[in-house]
């Protein structure tokens, strides 16, 4: 690269002082700075343009099938590929059904976890055990999701489902949620499963947001004779609640998404069921199930839209995570 | 009621509400603790199943040098082992110089104007965004003209999940560096995009190199993206513009069948698969502490 601006002419604006010159390539290739900078503004706008392309993809490849079916595909049970009737509403169902599990069971073991990381552990365990936390996110989702399948389901079905559905099955009308066969795979398993998976992920969020306290505050609140759990509850939570409730939308966009692990727990049956024991789908696993062996226009084209409602849902709550966090970001160092 | 009197103190033991308190703070303390091996036993069980399952298989030479098998034969997951190392080095490759420059402008040149702002937003709901719909995405503007699954589908899906992860560590890297240094350069009269090269780059080295390292890490369990665009290949092959095999799809095939050989199989991948990421993440972790 510097042998180029310095072969480049040198002739422009000498000065009189001919013999103390600053070296030549000072001057030299006026352009390239210009050059480079449009390079990465490229480079930027590239990646800008990224989400908008893969949006427009999916409209164009989904179009036969929103011209045909309009709004209704959304709420139609239908799946029949035969036939050629399609609905997404199982698949959307499984999908919010199986992250939310995944919430009601993160959420709370994450900000357990996020609070023992930043107030109770020594300090130095708190690097070794929150590089341990974030190991569960390095892992990749397939090896949940065959891990699911093979070790915890089995375990699952003959443990722990017949007690949950003996005990919470009986309860009225909540009942029927739990009801039905222990079979080990199903909706259930497959938000448990989401749940370890998105834990690393709203913890590192918590603790992050954690340690931004201002120390004055908790050791005021400390001082006044509050308990560990008390400035917890009444100071760094209130303090953080923003950039907590980002977390918690980051690890749900993370849910939404979600493919292999989900593919191989929730037995993929285009079943609208309401007992979370059942085997349903999701819209992740039934892309990577039924995609590469799709036949027809139209087939193709519903299961785009599937890809594309995945997309739009995916992307609002990321968005919305992302806007909450920065609002914290913003708010940091204005408040006392 | 005597013990009213005695309990003037907010912090005597007596004093019924102080001693709640207490009991709150320790039930919930405790919970916290509990949170915190809930976590660490998936990890341990998780791990402890990998290594149970997939230890013998790792060890097995063949593992290493044998195609994959049809079910019920001998074999080994070279091709796919293979084509995994060629795909994500080759979604490396495209994907870092976009990442490291698109990260480059949003740091050095980001500061005016609506582009950077924007792309910073956009980049990270990509960051999270189902890397399924990445797969869709190279299908129909890849895959569905050229009208054939390839290697190239794959390391593009790869590369585009590689672009926000380089992106946002450049980025915050990069304006990690002191801004003096960059007065100090400009001072002594060097051009603009010789700075960056030469200097920012050089000071937030470590931290991009982890960034790269992490990527690296992500994509290569990757399975969602791979199965619309590299699918699978039964046999050795290096030809990029065919289906080209790669272990997290063949994991996710040879686990679905009923073959208990393709079971093993599957398990000696997931564990080849699994300790590399560790591994990756564990050494890009390691050099980013050395760098602080």
């Amino acid at each position: 690269m510097s042998t180029a601006t310095l072969n480049s002419s040198d002739a422009a604006g000498a000065p009189a002082r001919a013999d103390s010159l600053p070296p030549r390539r000072l001057r030299s290739a006026p352009w390239a700075d210009k050059a480079f900078e449009w390079l990465t503004r490229m480079f930027a706008f590239f990646v800008f343009s990224l989400l908008l392309a893969i949006l427009a993809s999916l409209v164009v490849g989904s179009q036969l099938s929103l011209e045909k079916y309009g709004f209704s595909f959304i709420w139609s049970t239908d799946w029949d590929p035969v036939q050629e009737k399609f609905g997404a509403l199982v698949p959307i169902y499984g999908t919010l059904v199986t992250s939310a599990i995944a919430m009601i069971i993160g959420v709370p073991v994450s900000f357990g976890i996020a609070l023992f990381l930043t107030e109770l552990s020594p300090a130095w365990l708190k690097r070794p055990l929150g590089t341990a936390i974030e190991l569960l996110a390095a892992i990749p989702s397939i090896i949940y999701g065959m891990w699911g399948l093979f070790v915890f389901a089995p375990l699952f079905q003959t443990h722990l489902q017949p007690v949950m559905i003996n005990t919470l099955g009986s309860v009225p009308f909540f009942g029927a949620l739990f009801a039905g066969p222990p079979i080990g795979i199903g909706m259930f398993a497959a938000g448990l499963i989401l749940s370890i998976m998105v834990i690393p992920f709203i913890t590192a969020v918590m603790r992050d947001v954690f340690e931004i306290v201002p120390p004055m505050l908790k050791e005021s609140a400390y001082g006044l004779g509050a308990t560990t759990w008390e400035v917890v509850w009444r100071v760094v939570l209130p303090y953080t609640k923003v950039g907590v409730i980002g977390g918690i939308m980051l690890g749900l966009g993370r849910a939404l998404g979600e493919t292999m692990a989900v593919t191989f727990v929730i037995g993929n049956a285009h079943r609208l069921a309401v007992s979370l024991n059942a085997p349903g789908n999701s819209i992740a696993s039934a892309l990577a199930n039924e995609f590469t062996e799709a036949v027809g226009d139209l087939y193709f084209s519903a299961l785009i839209e599937l890809g594309l409602i995945l997309f739009l849902i995916t992307s609002i709550v990321l968005a919305l995570a992302k806007l909450l966090l920065m609002r914290l970001a913003r708010g940091e160092g204005t408040r006392t | 009621m005597s013990a009213i009197a005695t309990d003037q103190s907010a912090i005597h033991p007596g004093n019924r509400i102080y001693r709640s308190r207490k009991n709150v703070n320790f039930l919930l303390l405790a919970v916290s603790s509990v949170a915190l091996l809930f976590g660490l036993f998936w990890l341990v069980w998780i791990l402890g199943t990998l290594l149970y399952e997939g230890g013998t298989a790792l060890a097995r030479t063949a593992l290493y040098y044998q195609m994959t098998p049809p079910p019920g034969a001998d074999g080994g997951l070279a091709n796919a082992i293979a084509g995994s190392l060629v795909m994500v080095t080759a979604g490396t490759l495209i994907g870092t110089p976009v990442g490291i420059l698109a990260g480059t402008y949003l740091a050095e040149y980001g500061h005016r104007g609506w582009l950077a702002g924007a792309t910073r937003f956009l980049n990270d709901v990509l960051l999270s965004a189902p890397s399924i719909v990445m797969g869709l995405f190279v299908y129909s503007v890849y895959v569905a003209k050229v009208g054939h699954f390839s290697g190239w589908a794959g390391s593009i899906a790869l590369a585009l999940l590689v672009i926000p992860v380089v992106v946002r560590t450049t980025d915050d890297m990069l304006k990690l560096v002191p801004n003096t240094l960059r007065e100090a350069t400009v001072a002594l009269g060097c051009p603009a995009w010789k700075m960056v090269v030469s200097v920012t780059y050089r000071a937030a080295r470590t931290g991009i190199l982890t960034g790269i390292l992490l990527a690296i890490a992500r994509i290569s369990g990757e399975t969602a993206p791979l199965l619309f665009t590299a699918l699978n290949n039964q046999f050795w092959s290096t030809n990029m513009n065919a289906p080209m095999a790669n272990l997290p799809v063949v994991i996710f095939q040879f686990a679905m069948s009923p073959y208990e050989d393709w079971h093993r199989l599957a398990w000696g991948g997931a564990a080849l698969i699994t300790l590399t990421v560790l591994v990756l993440n564990i050494l890009a972790r390691a050099l980013f502490r050395k760098s602080d």
